[in-house]
């Protein structure tokens, strides 16, 4: 009993009774029919959201008024980098998944660079950086329809026992994610930081590289990310990342990481992800319509949010 | 940049002047910002600066300083609005559609919704939530309402709402009165009573107003129900200049008023806002967004990256300002 308590004591747990109930729900409504193929489904959307996610979670532990709202852009961009340097060759796959990578990477450090020396808030930057970002993608991928190579995309759809290799691969770099936040030094540091940025800096935390290496993670998530997804749809477009900024957000808070920073959580990330794919499986199993879908979805989360509660609730 | 003028009283030392003068360059720079848009408008096109190339270039500048102000009074208390965007697209649906053919029921719906706004005000005080996360929530529960609402685009606007928008008074358009006049109501509101300043106080110094004997619920309750309130005006405003509705006709807006506020010197903690400030950063948006761009001959391409560019060169400018005012 003590231990079950101390289970539902941890902040992450509730996105995944969350997605359990939404899943029992509706395997119930379809009468047990298609619940295995609906987790395969579940978890290969999932990791494209827990990726994104896990850089957002480290940029909002930096503390209040930290957030990347360039992530969608990036993921834009990267994608068609990452196709256009892939160019349907298979011995290319290697170099365009770094190219993704880079492209990301000068992205993330972009950002910072608008933070740190013209001081704009992070949301402007990062704002100000994905209009750019925008148009330099609509630019570049004017006419883009490259095809990923067909061993990248068998690669991005692969599954091994029903489960995708992608979802393994992610849950080994989640399981990455949460020691260099828990153990290492760079992850006590944003957490650091998060608490309080005077007492982290007079404490001798380098609070500038944290905070550039921060968003230029970030950023290599999200270009990282652009060109799995190209692979997994088989083809980048400019809008690929954009359901991405609701999604990562809404990861990182739903899945018990504190908005005031300070605060992170990793295993949350992949309730929450699991959470918000397997509700729009079940609201589109239900047939629900488009607003009805949107308008559930919303109040749920609302809902969610609520029952969990604040910091104070939870000390 | 050239020299402000300062006062300069025999007693206030230099260093006092420095940073008078800093301060009062900080004020004007949403003001000059708009001004050096203007006056990149007039050098690539002359015939713009005319009362009807106003009318033209400001046309949507009134939803957008009305979205403008109720972010400022939700970032007032410290809070922040994601879902500003899709109330005016619902607003928008609920205008063309319920306001025209069944003016009551439109009506009650829309003040349903200012009380969802306080409604949320109050619980993100009670269960002490992150806005942010809210408001995302209700970005999409105001979608999927606009939706039901309007499943295609349509609807039509309310006669008396399309003749108030199509309004020509003499020598000065339409646009600029209506923004001279949001920002001189909202001004005198939160700036000059003596609520508006408990308002701006419950972002400033929370904990204080609180020993003050001051009820933060209410402060938040109240932020919450006037960004609700300037969210309807900005929907139907909007509406009585395009005519029609769709639902995602709002999604923009988010952005744009967050921004705008921002340029127009406002801050995201510590309840400084400026309601001139914002309208003129607003006004600064709508010209910038597209009038000036088409007159630089920017593919369109581009345009998206422009109105960043702009963003970043005027929030630069400041900060070199406010650097000095330290």
């Amino acid at each position: 009993m003590a231990s079950l308590r101390a289970l539902l004591a941890k902040p992450w747990i509730w996105s995944f009774i969350g997605a359990l109930l939404v899943w029992l729900a509706t395997v119930a409504f379809t009468g047990g029919y298609g619940g295995g193929g609906m987790i395969t489904a579940a978890l290969s959307l999932a990791v494209f959201t827990v990726i994104v996610g896990v850089g957002q979670m480290f940029v909002i532990t930096l503390g209040p008024g930290n957030v990347d709202l360039s992530l969608p852009a990036n993921i834009g961009l990267a994608s068609a980098v990452a196709m256009k340097v892939m160019d349907g060759n298979d011995q290319m796959i290697a170099v365009g998944l770094l190219a993704a990578l880079a492209c990301g990477m000068a992205i993330g450090a972009a950002n910072y660079l608008l933070i740190w020396a013209l001081r704009i808030p992070p949301i402007i930057a990062t704002l100000s950086a994905s209009f750019i970002i925008q148009s330099v993608d609509i630019s570049y991928g004017r006419g883009l329809q490259i095809k990923p190579p067909p061993g990248f995309a068998d690669f991005a759809n692969r599954q091994i026992l029903g489960i995708p290799v992608l979802a393994i691969l992610t849950v080994l770099f989640t399981i990455g994610a949460a020691i260099a936040l828990q153990r290492m030094i760079y992850g006590r540091s944003v957490l650091a930081i998060g608490q309080n940025i005077r007492a982290a800096w007079l404490a001798g935390v380098n609070v500038g590289r944290i905070r550039f290496l921060t968003y230029t993670l970030s950023g290599a998530l999200g270009g990282l990310d652009g060109a799995l997804l190209a692979g997994y749809f088989r083809g980048a477009n400019v809008d690929i990342g954009n359901e991405y900024l609701l999604a990562s957000i809404a990861v990182v808070v739903i899945g018990g990481t504190s908005v005031a920073g300070g605060k992170a959580n990793v295993p949350g990330v992949w309730g929450a992800a699991l959470f918000l794919v397997l509700l729009l499986t079940m609201l589109n199993t239900f047939g629900v319509s488009a607003g009805v879908r949107l308008l559930l979805t919303g109040l749920i989360i609302v809902g969610v949010i609520t029952a969990a509660g604040g910091q104070k609730a939870l000390r | 940049m050239t020299a402000a003028p300062v006062e300069t009283s025999p007693k206030s030392s230099s260093e006092r002047g420095k940073l008078a003068r800093a301060r009062l360059l900080r004020s004007l720079l949403p003001a000059l910002s708009l001004v050096l848009v203007l006056l990149a408008i007039a050098w690539l096109n002359p015939r713009a600066i005319s009362y009807f190339g106003f009318s033209l270039m400001l046309n949507l500048a009134i939803p957008i300083a009305l979205a403008t102000i109720a972010q400022m009074f939700v970032i007032a208390g410290n809070e922040l609005d994601l879902s500003i965007g899709t109330f005016v697209g619902f607003v928008g649906c609920v205008t063309a559609t319920w306001l025209k053919d069944a003016p009551l029921v439109g009506v009650v719906i829309l003040l349903a919704s200012i009380g969802v706004y306080a409604l949320l005000g109050a619980l993100i005080y009670l269960r002490n939530l992150p806005s942010i996360v809210v408001t995302l929530g209700m970005s999409f529960v105001w979608q999927g309402l606009a939706i039901l609402i309007l499943p295609k685009p349509g609807g039509k606007a309310p006669d008396w709402l399309l003749s108030l928008m199509a309004f020509k008074p003499p020598f000065v358009p339409f646009p600029i009165i209506a923004a001279l006049l949001i920002a001189a109501v909202v001004y005198f509101g939160l700036m000059r009573t003596s609520y508006g300043v408990i308002l701006r106080g419950s972002g400033g110094n929370a904990a204080a107003l609180e020993r003050a004997g001051w009820s933060l619920l209410r402060t938040k309750i109240v932020l919450f129900a006037l960004a609700g309130l300037f969210g309807v005006l900005s929907g139907m405003a909007l509406i009585g200049i395009t005519t029609s509705a769709d639902a995602n006709i709002g999604n923009g807006y988010t952005l744009l008023s967050i921004a705008g506020v921002i340029l127009g010197g406002g801050e995201f903690v510590g309840g400084r806002v400026s309601p001139i400030g914002a309208v003129i950063g607003a006004l600064t948006l709508a010209l910038a967004a597209s009038p000036l761009l088409t007159f630089m001959h920017i593919p369109p391409d581009w345009q998206v990256a422009a109105n960043g560019a702009i963003l970043i060169i005027v929030l630069a400018a400041r900060v070199l300002i406010s650097r000095r005012e330290r």
